[in-house]
C-alpha cells in the first residue's frame, strides 16, 4: 500500500493507482476527456492536470501512478483555469453544434462545458473542414467533431487489432482517419463500432436507419415485423435511468408494439436454432471426423468479417450457421409467411441489435437472401431503438410487460446468454452434451466460461472425451488463440482446441458498439448478469428444449443439419481484402 | 581482420606513421562539402600527382568549425608552422601545393586564416567534444585510436567497475546536453538499479533545432567517440545493445557511422567479448524521418519501435521503461562525445572546467548576424561577450547586436544588457531562455523580435505532433495571434490573453515541445516590451520587417519619373508615365522592396 496526501487529506491505495483512482479516496472527481477506463491513459487532451507540491509542473492523473509520500493537490485557482483554458481551446476548434448532434445530451465535452461555465471562447475560432465518412453504411466518420483524444485510434489498433483507424498528418493538422487515407468502406474496418461506443464526442457514431423504420411502419401494405436480441434488453433501461443490467423484455415487446411493429419475435429464438445447427455441426466434426476442429462460432459478423480479411486460413473452422437474427429474418419470410398467408415479399423485417456490424452483416453474402428476398431489412442498434422509442413519445419506464408473438418468439435460457461473452458456448455445450450423449445435463451452467478475462478455457468431459474449449472476447485477444492453433495444426496431431467462441466486443454483445454509451467493465458484468438472471428463471435452458423450435423443425425444417437446414440456416465464408484499392 | 587484444591495441596507439610526412587535411563535413570541399580535395590530387608528390599525405577530416571560410584544408609540413586555410577553391589549393608544399613558402593573404601549433581554435575555446572533428579522418578507426580512442573502454573493462564510472561521472559533474540538463550519472544510475533481463542504450542523434548542427558535425567528424561512449554506458548500466536514432537528413553522418561501426565490430571493439573482458556490446542504427518531436525521449522510442513518434506521458521515465518496454539510458551526441574523455582524464579535471553547476565545455553553433559563423566549443561560463565577440570576430557588417537567441524554438532571447552574462544552464534559465541543444542565432539591429519568435513559433507549430490539445490548439492559437500583431492588427487585449495561452501551454501540454513553445514569446515580452508594444500599439515594426507594418512610397519632389522603378516592380503597383511623378498603389504592393533598390535619386522612402 501506498500514502499519500490529496488536498492534505491522507490516502491509503495499493501501488500502481493512478492519482485519478486514488483521489476518489479523498471525494474529488478530477474532470478527464480523454482518459477511458478501458484503455491506458493517452495523456492527450491536458484536463486532468494536478499539481504535486515541490515541482512547479503539472502533471496528469490519468496516467501519473501514486508514490510514497506525494502531495498531490488536485485543484486550486491555477489548476482550474489552466484546465478551462484547455477546454476553451477544444472549444475553438469544434463546431459546437450540440443541437444536431448525434451526442447532444450524452457528449463528454458537452458535459465538461457545462460544468465549467462556459459562456463564451476567448480564441479565434477555427474549424477544419473535412467529410464526413458514411461509406460503410454502419458507421459515420465526422472528423470535423473530431477532438484528436485518440481514443478510437486506441481502441482500433489495440483492443481490437485492426488498425482500420490511425492518426494522419501533424501539428493541427492531425486527424482520426481510416488507414492510409482510404474511405472507411476500403479499409479493414470490421464495423465492431467500438470507436463509435468509445467516441467521447459526436465524432463517429452509428448510421442512423431509423427513418427507414418509421417509413416501414407507416406503410399499410407491410407487415412490419420486429425483433430483439439478447443483449438489447438489459441494457436499453440505461436510457430511460434504469440501473445497468435491468432486464426489460417486457417492457420492450409492449414498447415495440406501441412504436406499430406487427409482429414481435425474439432473436433469442433465433440463437436456439442457431444452437441446435451449430451443435450437430460439432457433434459431426467431433464424433464423425467430419470436418476441421476446432469449430469456430460465427455469430459475430465483426469476427467473421476479421476472419475473412486477417485470418482466411481459419475459413473451414468456421460453423457455417448464420447468426441468430439472420436465422430468424429467414425463417419469419418463409415459415412464418406461410404459416400466417402474408406475402413474404411484403414483409418488412427490422432486427433491434446491439451492434453496429449487423448493418453489414444483412447484406454481406448471397446467403442473407435465402428467403428470396433480403430476410433483415433493417438493423437498428439499441441507441436508435431508444431514440425511437423516446420521439414516439412512449413513456418506456410507465409501460406494461408484454409478451412476443408465439412461433419465432419463445426462446430458453441458452438463446439469451447468447449476449454475454462465453454464452454461445455454454448454450453450445448443453445441446451438443445431448447430441453426443443423448443424455441431459444435471448441471446445465459452464461457469468457466463466463467473465470478463479476455480468453477463458476449459476442458469438458463428455461421453469420457475431452472437449477443449476456448472463449475469447475483444479482438486482441484472438490472435493467441489462433495462433495456439496454428502451431499445431502444422506440428500435426489433436487439434489444440475443439470448439471456440469469439466476440469481437470487449464483454461480447452486451458491451456492443450499438448499446448506450458509457460501458465500462462494471457496467459490462452487470449487463451481463442480467443475462445470466434471464437464463435461471428460465422453463426451459437448453436450446433443444425451446417447443416451437421442435415444432419448426417438425413442421418445415426437418432436422438439424437437413436439406432445408442448409438452404436457409447456413452461410459461407470467403477470403476478403484488407484494402479494397 | 583479427579481433584485437589489449596488446594490440596499445601498439596500434603508438604508431605514428604520419609524422614525418607533409598532410594536407580538407575539412569534408556536409557543410564542407557544400561549400566546394570535394573538388578542392580533387585539385590537391591532381596538383600533388603532377608534381609527382606521392608521399604527401592527403587526408578527408570532420568539420573543424570554421563555417564562414569553407572549404577549409589545413597544411603540415615537418618542421614548418602549421597553416590553416579558408576558402580553399581549386585554384587557392593548386597555389597550396605550389607555393607551400613544394615552394615551402605558405601562402600568406585572406586564405590563411592561423598559423601555430594550436590552430583550431583561439585561445577562449577548448576541446573536449570537438578534440577530433577537423583532426582525425573519421573513416579511418586507426586515426581515432592513435588519438587515444578506446582507452577509456578498456580502463573501464579492466581497471573500473560499474560504480566507478557512475562515481567519476558525478565528479565530473557532467549534465545532458539535449537541453535539460539532468545529471548523467544519476540517469544512468537509474538504469543500473532497474532490474531487467535486457536494458539499452540509445542515443539521441535527433538534432533538429533550426540553425543547430553541432552533433551533426560531432557525428561526421569522431563516429568513434560515440560508439566507445555507448560502450561504456553498456557496461556501466548492465546493457548489450546500443541504438543510434538519427534522422535520415544527415547521410553522411550515417555513413560515417556505418563504417564506424564496421571498423569497430573488425576489431572486436563492438560485438562479442570486447578486448577479451567478457563485456558484449552491439551498436545498431535507427533512421528517424526528420520529426523534430522525436528528440523527444519517449517519441523517439516510440519512433525507434516503429511507431508514429508521439510523446506518452512521463513517469515512468525511459531510465526505467524505455526502449521495448525496457530500461533505457537515452543520451544525446554531444553528452556522450565528452565521456570517453571523462573517463581518460579523470572526473575532477572535467568539473574543473565550467562553472559552479554546470561544468565541462558546451558546443555552440553560432550563426545568423555574425562575422564569424561557426561550430565553437567553449568552457561553462564562457560570457556571450566573448562568444560573440572575441572568437566569432563581432557582428557582421558592423552592425549593432540586438539579442541572441539560444536554446532554438525552446529558448528565448537574450538582450544586449546581459552580454557580460557567463553562459550556464542556471543563468540562461533566469533570463527566461536555455541552453539547450546549443544554437545561438545573432541578431543585430535590423531584426525586428515580433519577426524572429513569429518565425520560432511557426517552426513549433508545425513541427507539433498533435496529439495533446495545448500545444496543437494553443500553438497555432498564439502563432495567429503574434501574426496578427505583426500585420498590425493586433490588441491591447491579446497580450493578456497571450500570456495566459503560454502559461497554459508550459502547464498543460503533454512534453517538452509544447510547454516550451511558447518561450520566445515570453523572453520577447520580458526583454523587448517596448518593441513589442510598438507593433500593438502604434502598429509600428521599428526594426522595419514585419511587412504588413512598413510601406513604401515615392516622395513626389525626389521623383524624376526614370520608370526603373515600375519596371522593377513585379506586381505592376506603381503608376506613372515617364518623366512624370510615379506613385505606389499600397493596395496591390507587396512589400518586396525592388523599388527602394531600383530608385537611384533616393525617391523611394520606406517607413
Amino acid at each position: 500500500m501506498i500514502s499519500l496526501e490529496i488536498n492534505d487529506k491522507k490516502v491509503e491505495v495499493p501501488e500502481g493507482t493512478t492519482i485519478l483512482d486514488a483521489a476518489r479516496e479523498a471525494y474529488i472527481k478530477i474532470p478527464t476527456l480523454c482518459y477511458c477506463p478501458d484503455l491506458p491513459a493517452s495523456g492527450a487532451c491536458g484536463i486532468c492536470v494536478v499539481k504535486v507540491s515541490g515541482s512547479n509542473k503539472m502533471i496528469r492523473a490519468c496516467a501519473t501512478t501514486v508514490e510514497e509520500g506525494m502531495k498531490v493537490i488536485t485543484h486550486d485557482p491555477e489548476i482550474v483555469n489552466v484546465r478551462r483554458n484547455v477546454l476553451e481551446l477544444i472549444l475553438s476548434t469544434h463546431p459546437n453544434d450540440c443541437l444536431q448532434c448525434p451526442r447532444n445530451g450524452s457528449c463528454e465535452l458537452q458535459t465538461l462545458a457545462e460544468e465549467f461555465g462556459i459562456r463564451e471562447v476567448p480564441y479565434e475560432r477555427r474549424l477544419r473542414d473535412l467529410p464526413c465518412d458514411d461509406s460503410t453504411g454502419s458507421i459515420v466518420l465526422n472528423p470535423e467533431k473530431c477532438i484528436n483524444c485518440g481514443r478510437c485510434v486506441t481502441v482500433c489498433q489495440d483492443m481490437q487489432n485492426v488498425y482500420a483507424l490511425e492518426f494522419l498528418g501533424r501539428g493541427e493538422d492531425v486527424r482520426m482517419a481510416p488507414a492510409a487515407d482510404a474511405n472507411l468502406q476500403e479499409s479493414p474496418c470490421i464495423k465492431c463500432g467500438q470507436c463509435a461506443a468509445h467516441c467521447p464526442v459526436g465524432a463517429i457514431y452509428e448510421h442512423d436507419d431509423t427513418k427507414k423504420v418509421w417509413d416501414a411502419l407507416a406503410d399499410e401494405t407491410l407487415h412490419t415485423v420486429v425483433q430483439i436480441a439478447p443483449a438489447v434488453r438489459v441494457a436499453i433501461g440505461e436510457e430511460f435511468g434504469y440501473e445497468p443490467g435491468t432486464l426489460l423484455t417486457g417492457k420492450v415487446y409492449t414498447a415495440v408494439r406501441e412504436l406499430g411493429f406487427k409482429g414481435i419475435f425474439d432473436t433469442n429464438f433465433g440463437a436456439d436454432l442457431t444452437i441446435n445447427e451449430e451443435a450437430y455441426e460439432f457433434f459431426e466434426r467431433f464424433v464423425n471426423g467430419k470436418g476441421a476442429l476446432p469449430l469456430i462460432t460465427s455469430c459475430c459478423p465483426s469476427w467473421t468479417d476479421y476472419m475473412e480479411k486477417f485470418a482466411p486460413d481459419f475459413i473451414d473452422n468456421f460453423s457455417t450457421a448464420k447468426s441468430p437474427h439472420e436465422m430468424l429474418g429467414v425463417m419469419a419470410k418463409t415459415y412464418y409467411a406461410k404459416k400466417m398467408g402474408i406475402d413474404p415479399s411484403k414483409i418488412f423485417m427490422v432486427s433491434i441489435m446491439p451492434c453496429t456490424a449487423k448493418k453489414y452483416e444483412i447484406t454481406r453474402a448471397d446467403e442473407m437472401f435465402a428467403s428470396g428476398y433480403q430476410d433483415i431489412d433493417v438493423s437498428l442498434t439499441t441507441r436508435e431503438f431508444a431514440r425511437m422509442i423516446k420521439s414516439a413519445g412512449i413513456d418506456f419506464p410507465a409501460l406494461p410487460d408484454g409478451e412476443a408473438d408465439s412461433i419465432l418468439g419463445e426462446y430458453s435460457g441458452a438463446g439469451t446468454i447468447f449476449g454475454a461473452t462465453g454464452g454461445v458456448m455454454e448454450a453450445a455445450l448443453r445441446t451438443a452434451y445431448f447430441a453426443i450423449t443423448k443424455k441431459e445435463l444435471e448441471d446445465v451452467n459452464f461457469t468457466a466460461v463466463r467473465g470478463l478475462e479476455g480468453v477463458k478455457e476449459a476442458t469438458i468431459s463428455i461421453d469420457g472425451k475431452d472437449v477443449r474449449v476456448a472463449v475469447a472476447h475483444w479482438m486482441s485477444n484472438i490472435e493467441t488463440v489462433l495462433d495456439r492453433i496454428r502451431k499445431r495444426r502444422d506440428e500435426g496431431g489433436e487439434p489444440y482446441y475443439h470448439f471456440i467462441e469469439v466476440m469481437a466486443c470487449r464483454g461480447g454483445c452486451v458491451g456492443g458498439g450499438g448499446q448506450p454509451y458509457g460501458a465500462t467493465d462494471e457496467i459490462r458484468t452487470k449487463r451481463a448478469a442480467g443475462l445470466y438472471r434471464d437464463d435461471e428463471k428460465s422453463t426451459f435452458r437448453c436450446s433443444h428444449h425451446n417447443t416451437s423450435i421442435i415444432t419448426l423443425y417438425k413442421e418445415f425444417l426437418d432436422k438439424p443439419l437437413s436439406k432445408t437446414a442448409h438452404k436457409y440456416l447456413h452461410t459461407a465464408y470467403k477470403e476478403r481484402r484488407q484494402y479494397l484499392h | 581482420m583479427a579481433k584485437l587484444t589489449r596488446e594490440a591495441l596499445e601498439n596500434l596507439r603508438k604508431e605514428n606513421v604520419h609524422e614525418e610526412a607533409i598532410t594536407i587535411m580538407v575539412g569534408m563535413g556536409s557543410c564542407g562539402i557544400a561549400a566546394g570541399a570535394k573538388d578542392a580535395y580533387d585539385a590537391f590530387v591532381e596538383e600533388l600527382a603532377k608534381a609527382g608528390l606521392d608521399d604527401v599525405v592527403i587526408k578527408k577530416t570532420g568539420c573543424i568549425g570554421l563555417c564562414y571560410s569553407e572549404p577549409n584544408a589545413e597544411v603540415a609540413v615537418p618542421g614548418m608552422p602549421r597553416v590553416l586555410y579558408g576558402n580553399v577553391d581549386c585554384a587557392v589549393a593548386r597555389d597550396i601545393v605550389k607555393k607551400h608544399i613544394i615552394g615551402k613558402t605558405p601562402l600568406e593573404g585572406p586564405n590563411a586564416l592561423r598559423s601555430g601549433e594550436n590552430i583550431e581554435i583561439d585561445e577562449k575555446q577548448q576541446r573536449i567534444v570537438l578534440r577530433n572533428c577537423g583532426v582525425i579522418d573519421p573513416e579511418n578507426i586507426d586515426d581515432y585510436i592513435r588519438r587515444e580512442g578506446y582507452c577509456a573502454i578498456e580502463k573501464a573493462l579492466f581497471e573500473m567497475s560499474a560504480d566507478d564510472v557512475l562515481g567519476e561521472l558525478k565528479t565530473s559533474g557532467l549534465r545532458g546536453r539535449g537541453g535539460a540538463g539532468f545529471p548523467t550519472w544519476l540517469k544512468w544510475s537509474f538504469t543500473k538499479e532497474a532490474s531487467s533481463d535486457e536494458k539499452y542504450i540509445v542515443c539521441n542523434a535527433d538534432e533538429g533545432d533550426p540553425g543547430a548542427y553541432m552533433d551533426r558535425s560531432t557525428l561526421e567528424g569522431d563516429p568513434h567517440a560515440i560508439l566507445e561512449a555507448m560502450a561504456i554506458a553498456g557496461y556501466t548500466v548492465g546493457a548489450s545493445t546500443g541504438v543510434i536514432y538519427i534522422r535520415i537528413e544527415y547521410p553522411l553522418a550515417i555513413k560515417r557511422l556505418e563504417i564506424a561501426i564496421e571498423q569497430a565490430k573488425e576489431y572486436g571493439l563492438l560485438g562479442k567479448d570486447i578486448l577479451g573482458s567478457g563485456f558484449d556490446f552491439d551498436i545498431e542504427i535507427r533512421f528517424g524521418a526528420g520529426a523534430f518531436v522525436c528528440g523527444e525521449e519517449t517519441a523517439l522510442l516510440a519512433s525507434a519501435e516503429g511507431e508514429r513518434g508521439m510523446p506518452v506521458p512521463r513517469p515512468p521515465f525511459p531510465a526505467v521503461k524505455g526502449l521495448w518496454g525496457k530500461p533505457t539510458v537515452i543520451n544525446n551526441v554531444e553528452t556522450l562525445a565528452s565521456i570517453a574523455t571523462i573517463l581518460r582524464n579523470g572526473g575532477e579535471w572535467f568539473g574543473s572546467i565550467g562553472t559552479e553547476t554546470s561544468k565541462g565545455t558546451k558546443v555552440f553553433a553560432v550563426t545568423g548576424k555574425i562575422a564569424h559563423s561557426g561550430l565553437i566549443e567553449v568552457p561553462m561560463g564562457t560570457t556571450f561577450r566573448d562568444v560573440i565577440y572575441t572568437i566569432c570576430g563581432g557582428i557582421l557588417g558592423g552592425k549593432e547586436f540586438k539579442a541572441i537567441q539560444t536554446g532554438g524554438p525552446s529558448g528565448g532571447l537574450i538582450p544586449a544588457d546581459q552580454l557580460d552574462t557567463p553562459i550556464d544552464y542556471e543563468n540562461l534559465q533566469a533570463l527566461g531562455s536555455i541552453v539547450g541543444s546549443g544554437g545561438m542565432i545573432v541578431l543585430d539591429e535590423d531584426d525586428c523580435v515580433v519577426d524572429v519568435i513569429k518565425f520560432y513559433l511557426e517552426f513549433s507549430v508545425d513541427e507539433s505532433c498533435g496529439k495533446c490539445s495545448p500545444c496543437r490548439i494553443g500553438g497555432r492559437t498564439l502563432y495567429n495571434m503574434l501574426r496578427r500583431i505583426s500585420q498590425g492588427a493586433g490588441k491591447l487585449e491579446d497580450i493578456p490573453k497571450m500570456k495566459e495561452l503560454s502559461h497554459t501551454m508550459q502547464k498543460a501540454s503533454l512534453c517538452g515541445l509544447g510547454q516550451t513553445t511558447p518561450n520566445p514569446v515570453l523572453s520577447a515580452l520580458r526583454h523587448f516590451e517596448e518593441e513589442f508594444m510598438a507593433h500593438v500599439v502604434d502598429k509600428h515594426c521599428p526594426a522595419k520587417k514585419c511587412k504588413g507594418l512598413v510601406s513604401y512610397r515615392i516622395i513626389p519632389e525626389k521623383c524624376i519619373g526614370c520608370t526603373l522603378c515600375a519596371q522593377k516592380c513585379p506586381v505592376d503597383a506603381i503608376a506613372g508615365k515617364p518623366r512624370e511623378k510615379h506613385v505606389i498603389d499600397q493596395e496591390k504592393c507587396i512589400k518586396c522592396g525592388e523599388c527602394l533598390k531600383a530608385c537611384k535619386f533616393g525617391a523611394v522612402k520606406y517607413e
